[in-house]
């Protein structure tokens, strides 16, 4: 099957199920402040965009996802590689981090706001918080992973800590760094969410609480809809990274010959 | 002139040339949580500057231990090594190594995993390209040298391997089982490519395998290990003349050094252990 069949055949299925939805909820007569029917829920979108207030809301939430992101990723990695290479580093910090990683971090969101009020700043922070630990713990396996054979290899040419760490540690993390960041990315956007839901004055998150204040139930499911499309193509730009990053590695390649398997 | 078995292993066969390798009481022992286990036993022996050297014992005997210690990544426990007369006591920038694997770095091309040593000693990747291109050449792998190791079949890997240890023109050449990863067949082609570039390179070659055939074939002086605690327990010297083909094999004078070979395994039960 071409490719252009494939994508037509998924246009089709999803055409048919919003049909399909749009005559269930109208013949069983739901309510609309329980399930809206999908036109209902098409119209508040177009309301939403055609007003400008979703753009607005939903910079403010793809910025602080961002931001949160770097800054979360940064973090992350640092402490990863400072725990993975220096033995003392990993007996002074690993406990607590082990035990912070136990702490659902989205319950420290009304701490934060309380530390960096309802600003940009403490939706930052929450989303860098919970986006950090996905990486560190990938980073950690990673930089740990390279083998016994190859270390010997670099040792046998006389090359330094910094050399191996360069030249064969780093590379050999990155399969474990790009799943670690593309968890991270989701997680950072949860963590902005979060932030938003316990207090903040704009983003996708405040929209959605506003509305459900209001019932407006067809608002929160087009909210929803941008969200998910947001993470799609969020999780799809790390997903392009990884490609032109680990061209090497047997298991990206092994996916891009599914995706060419499923596509055909 | 037939095959020899020198009873000490210290001469070098026939040669009065400084050694280029000089191994004198070298012993390991390895510390594990059960106590310790000795994998290397007063060993000593000489190779001559230019020498092929195959060192054959059964598994376990410390054979890359010895390896090991002369690549200067393991410390030896008592004894030393000497290379050109300058002790081994630690990684040095004038061994080149091939290992039972490949280990290739697969996010570096070909060409750039030949050049792998010259990037670890900054040693100017511009004006060894050249160079890079003429092993590549002469392992028969030219025309591969910006594809990536993952494209490349097992054999072809290990000439890879080959082709790097030899770039920074390194005094000593560490080969440990390079081909035993491989098929028969394969195995007998590499065979006789490695012999083809070590005529054309004369490099000192110390080649561990547990294969005898194989040892006899490449090899100058066979250097016959006991099993645990690993020393070395015969010379044999096959003094065929090169180039050596395939056939040779066959010849009385190959097979009665292998089967000298063989029966001192024997005698000592460790073939079957």
């Amino acid at each position: 099957m071409p490719r252009r069949t494939g994508f037509a055949l998924t246009a089709v299925v999803f055409c048919a199920s919003v049909v399909l939805g749009e005559v269930i909820v109208r013949a069983l007569d739901v309510p609309a402040y329980i399930l809206p029917p999908p036109s209902k829920v098409a119209a508040a979108l177009w309301r939403g965009f055609a007003s400008g207030l979703y753009q607005k809301h939903l910079l403010h939430t793809l910025l602080e996802t961002l931001l949160g992101f770097v800054l979360g990723s940064l973090l992350g990695f640092s402490l990863g590689a400072a725990v993975a290479l220096n033995r003392y580093v990993e007996y002074l910090l690993y406990p607590y981090i082990v035990m912070f990683q136990s702490v659902p971090k989205v319950a420290l969101a009304p701490l934060i706001v309380v530390w960096f009020g309802l600003g940009l700043q403490s939706q930052v922070v929450n989303s860098a918080l919970v986006a950090c630990f996905p990486l560190l713990v990938n980073t950690i396996a990673g930089l740990k992973s390279a083998d016994e054979d190859r270390i010997d290899l670099m040792r046998s040419l006389a090359a330094s800590r910094g050399q191996i760490f360069w030249m064969l540690q780093l590379p050999t993390s990155m399969p474990f760094v790009m799943a670690g960041l593309e968890v991270s990315m989701i997680f950072a956007l949860i963590g902005a969410i979060v932030a938003e839901f316990v207090g903040a004055q704009a983003g996708l998150g405040v929209l959605i609480q506003s509305m459900n204040f209001n019932m407006d139930v067809a608002g929160q499911f087009s909210v929803l809809l941008v969200l998910s499309v947001m993470g799609l193509l969020l999780n799809r730009c790390i997903l392009l990274v990884r490609r032109w990053i680990l061209f090497w590695d047997p298991s990206e390649k092994a996916q891009r010959l599914d995706r060419k398997r499923l596509a055909v | 002139m037939t095959w020899q078995a020198t009873a000490d292993p210290a001469d070098p066969a026939g040669t009065t040339a400084p050694p280029a390798i000089s191994v004198r009481g070298l012993s390991k022992d390895h510390r594990g949580h059960s106590g310790g286990v000795q994998a290397l036993a007063q060993t000593s022996f000489d190779v001559a500057e230019g020498e092929f050297i195959a060192v054959v014992g059964p598994s376990g005997c410390g054979k890359t231990t010895l390896l090991k210690i002369l690549a200067g990544v393991l410390p030896a426990s008592s004894g030393a090594a000497c290379l050109r007369g300058t002790p081994i006591d630690g990684p040095r920038r004038d061994i080149g190594v091939v290992f039972q694997s490949p280990v290739l770095l697969p996010w570096r091309s070909v060409l750039e995993n030949v050049l792998l040593p010259i990037d670890v000693q900054r040693a100017g990747r511009d004006r060894h390209t050249q160079l890079a291109l003429t092993l590549l050449e002469l392992v028969g792998l030219r025309e591969f040298a910006h594809r990536y190791p993952g494209e490349l079949s097992g054999g072809m890997q290990q000439r890879v391997a080959i082709a790097r240890a030899l770039i920074h023109d390194p005094a000593l050449l560490l080969m440990d089982e390079p081909f035993g990863a491989l098929d028969a067949m394969t195995r007998e082609q590499m065979n006789l490519e490695l012999q083809r570039i070590w005529l054309e390179r004369r490099k000192t070659v110390l080649f561990i395998t547990h294969s005898i055939p194989e040892a006899v074939f490449l090899a100058d002086r066979v250097l016959v290990m006991s099993p645990r605690p690993g020393c070395i327990v015969d010379v044999v010297a096959a003094g065929i003349p090169r180039p050596r083909s395939l056939e040779i094999m066959n010849q009385p004078q190959f097979c009665a050094a292998v089967g000298a070979i063989r029966a001192r395994f024997h005698s000592k039960g460790a073939l079957d252990a």
